[in-house]
């Protein structure tokens, strides 16, 4: 026993001191904030669920191993996965554990007098002496003063310190991070974001079942959802005909809200959000909704309406499904939207105009069980035609009708939808106010230099000068001092 | 009428690559010149007043090409009645244009002529890669772009680009130099140029000069995101990248003021952060995915 190594006792504490000490040190903070910069680099070359959940999808579908694998080590969602998060909270445990001890620090010296002046002030990186000719005291003093430096007076010296703005801005710009990452905390409990699709006319009433998707913060109430209905009156989109890209958009609205008395027109576009409280609404996409008219075999009408159909070019070719459980036996259609119809070679129909100046829509008719009453949750844009059967294909003008064995399709024409997003971001202003006092904070510590200056008085007169970070320009500085000393300005 | 600022932009944009042109051979033939041997037993000298008129020449030209530049980028910006940064075309003339702009400003203040030849080759790249890959027609923007915000995200970027660039190349100078001087002198073009402590604290002024406009940049950029997507910060590729490229500048800061590197290491550190910057301009915008790549190209 007695030949084993006795490591000094370290205890729990002294380890959890041990622990705290190395995580607070300049040097992990450095390792964890490139450690931080490498870590977001697979989230912009792997598709994110949050982004793209369609090519997250396609991933999957093409290589569902790998992905299965990827997913779990959270590569679809680097930036919510518990890796990352791990490194940006302690990364900034080990800011707050930098900069709170240093911001005392810094408080207790700034109201502290400059250190007495050394004795050998020859020893400094810049000094001169020349023979005195009295009345150096009072213009150094003043000098001084003019150039706002702290001074201690004490035995014939001068001890005298500038530059301590530096530090506060440094402070300041480190503080502010740790507010930018509050805000973004606070936002993510007490948040909310929803989007839905509307088409043109349609209303929307705000409870949690008008989105298509909803997320809230953990500490979000259901019932703090803002009363108010709001109407899509109009959705114009005008594009440029020499390079199809478009130029505007514009949705007009009527929003009713408070206590529902008074109906008002909005008018919401790409970078002018609506305002509701807290709640901002925001134009994000959108595209064409065919109108169609499915009836079965008697003529009665087993749908009718229109179908948003999502955009797949800048041209605006749109795919979609149309699906028709009350028709006897169950139909769905594959269907294209094509505004501008025309024809090509190599591709078939396609769309030459995002507007709808010419448009089409491209039918496959499916016949069966659409397997609905399975239970399992189905997409809104995808038919499952494992026990369904192609009977038909079709393209149609708007008014033209397609009959097919067991009912007929009518193409009543086409209308917009749009996608808003609805958010409510409580967060962000904090995010802001930290980023602004980020930015004071960063140019008062660049370009602020910190530097002591030594005057000895006596037969002889000494100037001695230190700069910290090997700031330039004191230099300057201190041939300024000598000259104004020698009476030479 | 838009057209034919179109094409002025167009004219003025070639006019300015023949003048980069004549400036990038000035500063080569300036480079080569000063070079003498007064006969084979002698060695090498150096003699700059001889080539004191041809540097003259060089640095006005680069001077003139950014005249003739900076008036086809507003020309261009007249053609489609909106500030020229909608597509990656203009950004690249823009981005050339402040990357001379930064070399010019830089030179009233410090003596960098030796990097002319650098600056108005990479000038000249720039430019020919805008004119030839990346070409559109003037168009309005999209609507997505259509912000006061285009116009303060957007120049921020590009002078902090610009001005990462110019610190880029400087660093790589200093690499160069330093390993030149390792295996022994430097050889007789290399001479002129300054020291290398010279360089090392070049290159950090820069950077640190610009660092908080760039932080600016992507803050006004996370601003413009609030307001036209509904989040200031979304993990797009482009702001990933843009927040890669601050925590590596960030890091070099804190390398170089807190940690006391110097030299070799801080010159790769500072390769590094620009690379990031570079492959974000040019693999997001052409290669990647997100909200940025709208543009068409």
């Amino acid at each position: 026993m007695s030949s084993d190594i006795q490591l000094p006792e370290l205890g729990s504490v002294g380890l959890l001191r041990y622990g705290w000490r190395q995580l607070t040190s300049m040097r992990t903070a450095l390792i964890l904030l490139m450690l931080l910069g490498i870590a977001s680099v697979p989230g912009s070359l792997i598709p994110q669920r949050t982004q793209n959940p369609i090519a997250v999808g396609a991933h999957f579908r093409d290589s569902p191993d790998l992905s299965k694998w990827m997913d779990r080590f959270y590569l679809f969602d680097v930036y919510g996965s518990p890796w990352f998060s791990a490194i940006y909270i302690l990364l900034f445990i080990s800011l707050i554990g930098c900069v709170l001890p240093r911001t005392i620090e810094h408080f207790h010296a700034m109201r502290a007098l400059p250190p007495p002046t050394p004795k050998n002030l020859n020893r400094m990186e810049y000094y001169s002496k020349w023979a005195a000719s009295g009345g150096e005291l009072v213009t150094a003093r003043s000098w001084f003063k003019a150039n706002r430096f702290r001074i201690l007076e004490q035995e014939g010296t001068f001890s005298a310190e500038k530059g301590f703005m530096r530090e506060t801005g440094n402070l300041f710009f480190h503080l502010a991070l740790i507010l930018i990452l509050l805000g973004i905390s606070f936002s993510s409990l007490f948040g909310m974001r929803g989007e839905a699709i509307l088409n043109v006319g349609e209303r929307f009433v705000n409870t949690p079942t008008s989105y298509d998707s909803l997320t809230y913060g953990k500490l979000f109430k259901d019932g703090k959802l803002p009363n108010f209905i709001l109407r899509v009156d109009k959705f114009d989109a005008t594009y440029n005909i020499v390079t199809n890209s478009p130029e505007d958009y514009t949705l007009n609205v009527t929003l009713l809200d408070g206590d529902f008395s008074t109906l008002k027109k909005h008018v919401i576009k790409v970078n002018s959000p609506l305002t509701i409280g807290s709640t901002r609404i925001y134009l994000q996409a959108n595209g064409y909704s065919p109108v169609v008219t499915v009836r079965d075999s008697e003529g009665s009408i087993a749908l009718q309406g229109p179908i948003p159909f999502l955009p797949q070019d800048g041209n605006l070719r749109s795919i979609g499904v149309i699906k028709a459980p009350d028709a006897n036996p169950q139909v769905g259609f594959l269907g294209s939207f094509l505004p501008t119809y025309a024809r090509n070679n190599g591709s078939g129909a396609i769309s030459v105009f995002p507007q709808a100046l010419d448009p089409r829509l491209l039918l496959s008719v499916w016949s069966g069980d659409l397997g609905l009453d399975s239970g399992i949750p189905q997409s809104f844009y995808r038919i499952d035609t494992s026990s369904m059967q192609q009977i038909g294909l079709k393209s149609l003008k708007p008014g033209e009708v397609f009959e097919y064995s067991g009912g007929s399709i009518t193409f009543d024409g086409y209308m917009k939808w749009v996608n808003l997003s609805f958010v409510d971001d409580p967060g962000k202003n904090y995010a802001l106010l930290g980023a602004i006092v980020a930015i004071l904070g960063l140019l008062a510590s660049l370009f602020t230099r910190r530097r002591r200056i030594w005057v000895r008085f006596g037969s002889e007169i000494e100037v001695a000068g230190l700069a910290k970070n090997a700031a330039p320009g004191l230099e300057q500085e201190l041939n300024k001092l000598i000259s104004v000393l020698k009476g030479e300005i | 009428m838009s057209r034919n600022w179109a094409y002025l932009s167009n004219y003025l944009v070639y006019s300015s690559m023949a003048v980069y042109t004549i400036s990038f051979f000035a500063h080569a033939i300036e480079t080569a010149w000063a070079v003498r041997i007064p006969n084979a037993s002698s060695s090498q000298t150096f003699d700059y007043k001889r080539t004191e008129k041809v540097a003259r020449i060089a640095t006005a030209m680069m001077a003139l090409g950014f005249l003739l530049l900076f008036a086809g980028v507003i020309a261009r910006g007249i053609s489609a009645g909106r500030v020229p940064w909608g597509n990656m075309y203009e950004f690249s003339i823009t981005g050339a244009l402040a990357f001379s702009g930064a070399y010019l400003a830089a030179l009233r203040k410090y003596d960098v002529r030796w990097l002319g030849l650098i600056v108005s080759i990479a000038v000249l790249l720039t430019l020919g890669t805008a004119v030839t890959l990346l070409y559109v027609p003037s168009a309005p923007l999209v609507p997505a772009l259509k912000s006061t915000w285009l116009v303060i995200h957007v120049s921020a970027a590009i002078i902090s680009g610009g001005v990462f660039l110019l610190a880029n190349a400087i660093a790589a100078a200093y690499l160069y130099l330093d390993s030149m001087e390792s295996k022994g002198d430097r050889t007789p073009w290399a001479k002129r140029l300054p020291t290398l402590e010279y360089l090392d604290q070049l290159s950090y002024r820069l950077v640190a000069f610009v660092f908080p406009l760039w932080t600016f940049a992507v803050i006004a950029g996370a601003i413009w995101a609030e307001s036209a997507w509904g989040r200031y910060w979304g993990w797009d590729p482009k702001e990933t990248w843009a927040f890669i490229t601050w925590v590596a500048y960030a890091a070099y800061l804190h390398a170089r003021v807190t940690v006391g590197w110097r030299g070799r290491r801080a010159a790769w550190l500072c390769l590094f952060a620009g690379s990031t910057f570079l492959f974000n301009y040019v693999y997001v915008n052409v290669w990647g995915t997100g909200k940025h790549t709208y543009s068409g190209l």
